[in-house]
């Protein structure tokens, strides 16, 4: 029979974890502390936004590039909150999430067998999508460096063929972030072997112990630099699909006609919705960030009272705990949780082959619900001990 | 607003040890600062919210709120008079506003003739009082930023990067 699935699909390696999942998918009563977006509902006068632009009858499609309004919104508030400037006309591009984005830069980017540098642990479609736009994902392992990316690291695997950077902080999923001082570190390697760097900053506004500094803030850096970030994690709008894409004139220029035939603009509701946010969100954004700091501290607090090794996160809603002393792999260790105490996590493996010794654990959850399932976490992991 | 006080309020029953974990400080530092505030009167008490539309009728109650008209007492102004209103224990509420009337005060009772009898006997023939209007409440949906419901349930999937 003829086979109609094209190789390169075939080639894109299977998530090993997907049984896992449906395992999790498929079991009642569990306390999951394995969701990848905040717990909250995205706040009342954000989803009022949304409704009443439908009864005003806004369903129609938007320009390409997104309604103005939310575009020079965004302009505004990037110069506000970064100092950074956009133009929002030539360059700012609203996408389908971080997601849509990242693959708009990386097709936009990329000849065939280009190089994509993917620090590691790493966010799960980086390898994926780069490989769909013909590049090549050269990986640099951080554990050694409590999983921050070195610039001494990151310059031995630099070759001719390396093009693009993806870099990712705060971290999914180890809540690794970094201040001005790393990034310049990491900067003078890439302007030096004129590296482009996708920066993929989703958790932007959820960094705990300093300021978020933007890449694209550096000096020098604005125009090797495309800046990526959504609605999603800061105001809790995972369900509406609404990022952003800013950076150099040319490269937005070649997103967005990529995006114009295979996405056209992303759903008028969503944006609308979106301008409310970056109105009237603010105080909403606030609140939840100091709720998940709270959490952060708890979370940290305990895991080190039940002897599980991890790095204090700087953001995210994320903390990658190391399971080495339970002599279980990941995938075991998160099995054995599911079914003996009900408690979902997910496998470290999910980020690099290599983190057989760690899971993700999320803190987008109620204190109750954390309180509860760290306990069980700790029952599990005293039966389980080897050492 | 200090944070242990933002727990607290969405949570009377967080212990000292857990918010010490929150805030990276000492269960005894905390307990040392909420004591501090009971003291103060900055915490007045620690109480439950209770749907009352859940539990059985012979526990359910009646309340109303009633605009009260007043005359302003010589010297103490609305202060007095209100103190005479808002010691009954079935004042749950009372407010001083402005506009058409002065105090919102709001009633509760078993039912609406006890509220009745409270406003014709008790209120309005009060020295100081010109006038009342009663609203008996039909419907609570919301109390004190607490949606009188039961809670959402988690509608995100359980296991997503």
């Amino acid at each position: 029979m003829r086979k109609f699935v094209s190789e390169t699909v075939e080639k894109i390696k299977p998530s090993g974890i997907r049984v896992f999942f449906d395992l999790v998918l498929g079991m009642k009563d569990v306390i999951s502390l394995g969701v990848g977006e905040p717990d909250f509902i995205t706040p009342w006068q954000i989803r009022e936004a949304g409704i009443t632009s439908l009864e005003q009858g806004f369903t129609s499609y938007t320009s390409n590039k997104g309604l103005y309004k939310l575009r020079l919104g965004l302009k505004r508030y990037l110069s506000r909150r970064y100092g950074l400037d956009y133009s929002a006309d030539e360059e700012i591009l609203i996408t389908v999430g971080v997601s849509e984005a990242m693959d708009l830069a990386l097709r936009a980017i990329i000849d065939p067998g280009d190089k994509v540098i993917v620090p590691q642990p790493n966010y799960v479609s980086y390898d994926s999508v780069t490989e769909l736009a013909g590049g090549v994902p050269v990986y640099v392992d951080t554990r050694k460096n409590n999983f921050k990316l070195e610039p001494a690291s990151l310059e031995k695997c630099i070759d001719r063929k390396v093009k693009a950077i993806i870099l990712n902080y705060p971290a999914n999923p180890t809540g690794v972030s970094y201040n001005r001082r790393e990034l310049e570190a990491i900067k003078k390697v890439l302007l030096r072997h004129k590296i482009f760097c996708i920066s993929d900053e989703i958790y932007a506004e959820l960094s705990y112990d300093f300021e978020h500094t933007p890449f694209a803030c550096l000096k020098g850096a604005r125009a090797n630099t495309l800046y990526l970030n959504g609605f999603s994690k800061s105001y809790a709008m995972t369900g509406w699909r609404v990022g952003y894409a800013c950076g150099p004139q040319d490269i937005i220029a070649a997103m967005t006609k990529i995006h114009q035939y295979t996405i056209m603009c992303v759903p008028i509701t969503s944006q609308m919705a979106a301008c409310e946010a970056l109105q009237e969100g603010r105080k909403s954004v606030d609140e939840m960030k100091r709720e998940y700091k709270r959490r952060r501290e708890f979370v940290y607090t305990r895991l080190n009272q039940m002897g599980c090794r991890c790095l204090k996160p700087q953001g995210a809603f994320y903390v990658f705990v190391s399971i080495a002393n339970t002599g279980l792999n990941c995938l075991e260790f998160a099995k054995g949780l599911l079914t003996e105490q009900k408690v979902a996590v997910v496998p470290g493996t999910a980020f690099g082959g290599q983190y057989r010794d760690y899971v993700r654990i999320s803190y987008a959850a109620s204190l109750e619900n954390l309180k509860e399932a760290l306990s069980r976490m700790e029952s599990f992991i005293k039966k389980h001990k080897v050492k | 607003m200090d944070e242990i006080l933002e727990i607290l309020e969405k949570d009377g029953r967080a212990t000292c040890e857990d918010i010490a974990k929150m805030l990276k400080k000492s269960p005894q530092d905390i307990k040392k600062r909420i004591g501090k505030y009971e003291k103060e009167g900055v915490i007045l008490k620690y109480k439950a919210v209770i749907n009352r539309e859940l539990i059985r009728e012979s526990d359910a109650e009646v309340r109303a709120l009633i605009e009260v008209n007043l005359l302003p007492q010589k010297d103490v102004g609305f202060d007095k008079v209100a103190e005479r209103i808002y010691s009954f224990p079935e004042v749950s509420s009372c407010y001083l506003v402005s506009g058409a009337y002065d105090l919102l005060v709001i009633v509760s009772g078993k039912d609406i003739h006890t509220v009745s009898r409270f406003v014709a006997e008790k209120l309005s023939p009060m020295e100081n009082v010109k006038g009342v209007v009663t609203h008996f409440l039909l419907k609570k949906y919301k109390e004190d930023g607490v949606i009188l419901k039961h809670r959402d349930e988690d509608k995100r999937i359980a296991i997503s990067y």
